[in-house]
């Protein structure tokens, strides 16, 4: 068991080393100078000013050695200042984080509360009316953007009915009411594509595990409906579930990027995208290592935990 | 299992006829899975033909100017205006033609879309085929390649990439696009190709004397093909959504051209005035995606069912 | 498995002649509508069974026999199964009645043992739920009571050490230990009609004749009627009171198992007796199986559905599917045109062999082995081919 978490722990190292070199080079060999976030453009005239600066920010060195000494200071949780701004990059990013945080879990909260009875519901009742009528808004629900399911929440919620905001954020300092009203769209609309694949995952699950054989005993023992699918369907299903929601993370993190653009929030995702566009790249590099880490935590955690979990994997592992 | 190409791994067909290699015998074959489709997937199957023969035809039809056309004169100034006799679905917001960029639309969604699973399946095939079938170091690096690149959020690295470039034209989206698809079909085809080698008829053709080359190309890969085909089915409409997504952010061709992600995103300015340039294209999406999927599952139902009767 | 010249006989409740009927099955049919067309499992099958006796049903894989079971006990639940004809359990018919009711019946007055207790047994519940949780439904016992029952059970089931066990998981448990875990939930509401669907194919041989002592001591004891479906004559022999043998969904022949034995009428259950090897046979005796393979379901033919593998097959048999009928007053049944041992038969045989039919020529090679070697005896002309 230890092993297994070492041999993760070192791919994470890897990957992270791998994707933020990559970042690290890709920033800087892309068309767009990082010295023009750093300096307007008519400051750019004065040469010798042009290379002060890029000898303060170190910009004239190797690649190899800025990003080893971009690597050297992140390890110490230093991870250079924005170019931009000006600010250190580790404070905007514990500023943001739990804003993108928060929007994230409440979607997946939200979505696993009406996913489990609706997918339980349907896989017990395959085929009958309920199940094809929930089916077929499952695959409607796949078949929205987030961007589309957005708008609509924003014109008919926020436009016409004024009950939600359109655009900003409340923090959660600021109080849980307000807070609440500035996550119920966003989060809103990443869960509606979230349900439908949750569904439709359980719903398949449960039909799989349905037509075990100790379903049947159970049943030519007696036990009502009821009973069987909670106390013995359900639960090999929950299982699949937990894989499910990890795999789904990367659609996650993007979708929240989108939702974040189109409501204005002050997250990460947004912040990626501005500083992308504004060729901030200790930012981006921040930002992208972070997203990477927590990918690849997830989708260990998950493996970790069905391996756990599932006592017949267990032994045979 | 007995002759090796013509054999498809997954799904094979159950029933008693002989399975005819003809064309005719294929066109009949495929009517008769059409007849057999439930109303709705009929619906869907027929709003696709009516998207991609717009898209492929729409420089032929009559009346219909390109609104990506660089002289294009616009409008007499009427800007969203609702239905009329020369602009069946209106106009958009500096008065070009909704019907006629939804039409041009479909073209770079459809066109980013197919193109990008026809890379998936050469090349992800391809290297997947190989990693598959001869194993070994090259097996072990192309997978930890794999693993690593999927380890990161494509919509984040597109959105990366694309901001960094300074042109962004259909073709340099493709190969942008190109760079994330080929991960997880080389995945899925190294799998496929793992059970595949595993089989009798592999074995039988390597004891005959067979290069091993000309197993990859003769056994292997056709019957890797299967599986690839039906995650593409499964992809195109997740790529569809990746471009509109992408448009609309600013990321994905460039204005003027005309692309529904992007033309929502225009739409958005003005919404309170005029919801219909964000609706039509929003619809469009929408019933274009949903067809795929529903297309999608009921062919997954019908080969599932297949397996089951045998 | 093998069984030596005598069939050694341990006499089962059939002194008593048993107590009143329990279960009468009438014309059931049950067919299975899949893409590929109707699948008729079971096609018109009837018979009644008296309290306290023992029923074999014996058949090959697809005869239907295990589907046969399940229709009885309403266990067919897919959407695409079709049940038709009269099972009436102590008057009453089940197939009228609604799921409600029968879920009242299972696990309470009719149980069944599954095949296979690795799937049978759900893995992520410990044993000690799995034996009492319908009797905690049906009875309103308490956990604690129920434990208590639980481990009683174990025990009566013989598994060691069956406090620590109890908590155990079904793969922790050995083959045999865990079909004794599904007889124990299948007796825990003290059924009246026990179903046994080989209940011993999965496991090793020497755990069988453990496994089946259990059950016929516990049908002793509990004077249960009990039906077990199998493949294997060897598990009825001197087991069941009665065997019913299927071909094809159909009953082809139906007597006490002991004239079964004896006094074989249908071809079909000749063949299976034929097959069993036996002691006396010399070594590297070739085994005789029967030549062909049983139907598909879905494409029966014309007439009886053996013809096309019985080594006695005339015209006749092609066209009309014969009756299940009486033969004498022991109520031994029957359904063949040309049944072992008559003068129409002899003849039959003897015509067959002259024409060189593949499947008499077979049977005429394993009898030869029959004899021992270099005799060719019990022939009708005396020679072989």
């Amino acid at each position: 068991m230890s092993k297994i978490l070492a041999i993760r722990l070192m791919r994470l190292v890897v990957t992270v080393i791998v994707v933020s070199f990559v970042t690290f080079v890709g920033t800087n060999v892309l068309p767009g100078d990082p010295v023009n976030a750093l300096i307007p453009i008519d400051a750019q005239q004065d040469r010798e000013f042009v290379e002060q600066i890029r000898e303060e920010w170190g910009l004239n060195d190797p690649m190899i050695v800025r990003y080893g000494r971009w690597l050297g200071n992140a390890v110490q949780g230093d991870l250079g200042r924005s170019l931009v701004t000006g600010q250190p990059v580790t404070d905007e990013i514990t500023h943001r984080l739990p804003i993108t945080l928060e929007l994230m879990a409440v979607a997946v909260g939200f979505s696993l509360l009406i996913a489990v009875p609706l997918g339980a519901f349907t896989g017990y009742r395959e085929g009958r009316r309920s199940d094809r009528l929930i089916s077929g808004l499952a695959q409607a629900g796949l078949s929205l953007p987030v961007f589309v399911t957005g708008l609509i929440l924003i014109y008919v919620f926020a436009l016409r009915l004024h009950w939600f905001p359109a655009v900003g954020w409340n923090r959660l300092s600021d109080g849980l009411g307000p807070n609440l009203k500035s996550v119920a769209l966003p989060a809103l609309s990443l869960a509606v594509t979230e349900i439908a694949v949750y569904t439709r995952v359980l719903r398949s699950d449960v039909i799989a595990t349905l037509k075990e054989d100790y379903i049947l005993s159970a049943r030519a023992k007696g036990l009502t409906d009821r009973f069987i699918l909670f106390r013995h369907g359900l639960r090999p299903s929950l299982l699949t579930l937990v894989t499910v929601v990890g795999l789904n993370i990367g659609f996650l993190i993007g979708g929240s990027l989108v939702i974040e653009y189109l409501f204005a929030i002050p997250g990460l995702g947004k912040r990626l995208f501005s500083a992308i566009q504004q060729r901030d790249f200790m930012m981006v590099q921040a930002i992208t290592v972070l997203i990477t880490v927590f990918y690849v935590i997830v989708n260990t955690i998950t493996d970790l935990v069905y391996m756990v979990v599932d006592p017949r994997i267990r032994r045979t592992s | 299992m007995s002759s090796p190409s013509s054999v498809t791994a997954v799904g094979g067909s159950a029933t008693e006829e002989e399975p005819s290699a003809s064309s005719v015998g294929r066109v009949s074959r495929v009517l008769r899975a059409f007849a057999k489709m439930p109303w709705l997937t009929k619906l869907c199957c027929l709003w696709l033909m009516v998207v991609i023969l717009a898209a492929a035809l729409a420089d032929l039809i009559p009346g219909l100017a390109d609104p990506n056309y660089q002289g294009f004169v616009f409008g007499n100034g009427n800007t969203n205006e609702g239905p009329t006799a020369s602009h069946w679905l209106g106009t958009d917001n500096v008065s070009r033609d909704i019907l006629a960029r939804l039409i041009y639309g479909a073209r770079v969604s459809l066109i980013f879309a197919f193109s990008l699973a026809a890379v998936g399946i050469i090349v992800g095939g391809t290297l997947g085929s190989i990693a598959g079938y001869f194993r070994g170091l090259l097996e072990t690096f192309l997978m930890a390649l794999v693993d690593t690149w999927l380890s990161f959020p494509a919509l984040i690295g597109l959105v990366f990439i694309t901001t960094m470039l300074g042109m962004r034209n259909l073709v340099v989206l493709v190969l942008v696009g190109a760079m994330f698809i080929w991960p997880s079909y080389t995945r899925i085809a190294r799998a496929t190709a793992l059970s595949v080698s595993g089989q009798a008829f592999v074995t039988a053709a390597r004891a005959i004397g067979t290069s091993r080359k000309r197993i990859l190309v003769r056994e292997i890969f056709p019957n890797v093909l299967p599986a690839l085909l039906a995650y593409s089915l499964v992809g195109l409409p997740v790529l569809i959504i990746l471009e509109s997504t992408l448009s609309f952010l600013g990321l994905g061709v460039e204005i003027p051209t005309a692309s529904w992600g992007g033309m929502i995103n225009q739409a958005r300015q003005d919404l309170l005035i005029n919801i219909w340039p964000a609706v039509w294209p929003a619809v469009t999406l929408f019933m274009t995606v949903y067809s795929f999927n529903n297309l999608a599952d009921w062919v997954r139902k019908q080969a599932a069912a297949r397996s089951a009767a045998i | 498995m093998a069984v030596s010249e005598e069939p050694t006989y341990t006499s089962t409740s059939s002194e008593s002649m048993g107590g009143s009927e329990i279960l009468r099955v009438e014309d059931l049919h049950t067919s299975f509508f899949l893409p590929i067309g109707e699948l008729q499992a079971v096609r018109g099958v009837s018979f009644s069974l008296k309290r306290g006796r023992s029923l074999g049903i014996v058949g090959e894989s697809g005869s239907g026999k295990s589907v046969l079971a399940r229709s009885i006990m309403c266990l067919n639940l897919g959407s695409n199964v079709k049940t038709s004809g009269s099972v009436f359990f102590d008057g009453r018919d089940l197939l009228a009645l609604p799921r409600r009711e029968m879920r009242r019946l299972w696990g309470t007055e009719i149980a069944m043992i599954f095949q296979d207790p690795m799937t049978s047994l759900n893995p992520m519940v410990k044993i000690g739920r799995q034996v009492t949780e319908h009797l905690r439904q049906h009875k309103n016992v308490n956990r604690r009571a129920a434990r208590q029952i639980a481990l009683d059970l174990l025990n009566e089931v013989r598994i060691s050490e069956a406090e620590s066990r109890i908590d155990r998981l079904p793969h922790e448990l050995s083959g045999g230990m865990r079909q004794r875990v599904s007889i124990a939930s299948a007796l825990a509401c003290e059924p009246s009609l026990l179903f046994a669907d080989e209940p011993t194919t999965a496991l090793d041989v020497t755990v069988q004749h453990q496994i089946l002592n259990l059950l016929s001591r516990e049908q002793r004891q509990r004077n249960m009627t009990m039906v077990m479906v199998t493949h294997d004559l060897g598990v009825i022999a001197g087991r069941t009171d009665d065997t019913l043998v299927m071909y094809a969904g159909k009953v082809v022949e139906q007597a006490s198992t002991d004239e079964i034995f004896e006094k074989t009428q249908h071809p079909y259950t000749e063949a299976l007796m034929r097959s069993i090897p036996r002691t006396t046979h010399a070594s590297h005796t070739p085994l005789a199986a029967i030549t062909g393979r049983p139907p598909v379901a879905t494409h029966l033919p014309a007439g009886c559905a053996f013809s096309l593998r019985c080594p006695y097959v005339q015209p006749k048999c092609h066209e009309e599917d014969p009756p299940l009928v009486s033969i004498g007053t022991s109520g031994h049944k029957s359904a063949c045109w040309y049944p072992v041992g008559s003068d129409a038969n002899r003849e039959a045989f003897e015509r067959n062999l002259s024409d060189r039919l593949p499947q008499t020529l077979a049977v005429a090679e394993s009898l030869d082995a029959d004899q021992g070697p270099g005799i060719p005896a019990g022939l009708p002309d005396g020679g072989i081919a």
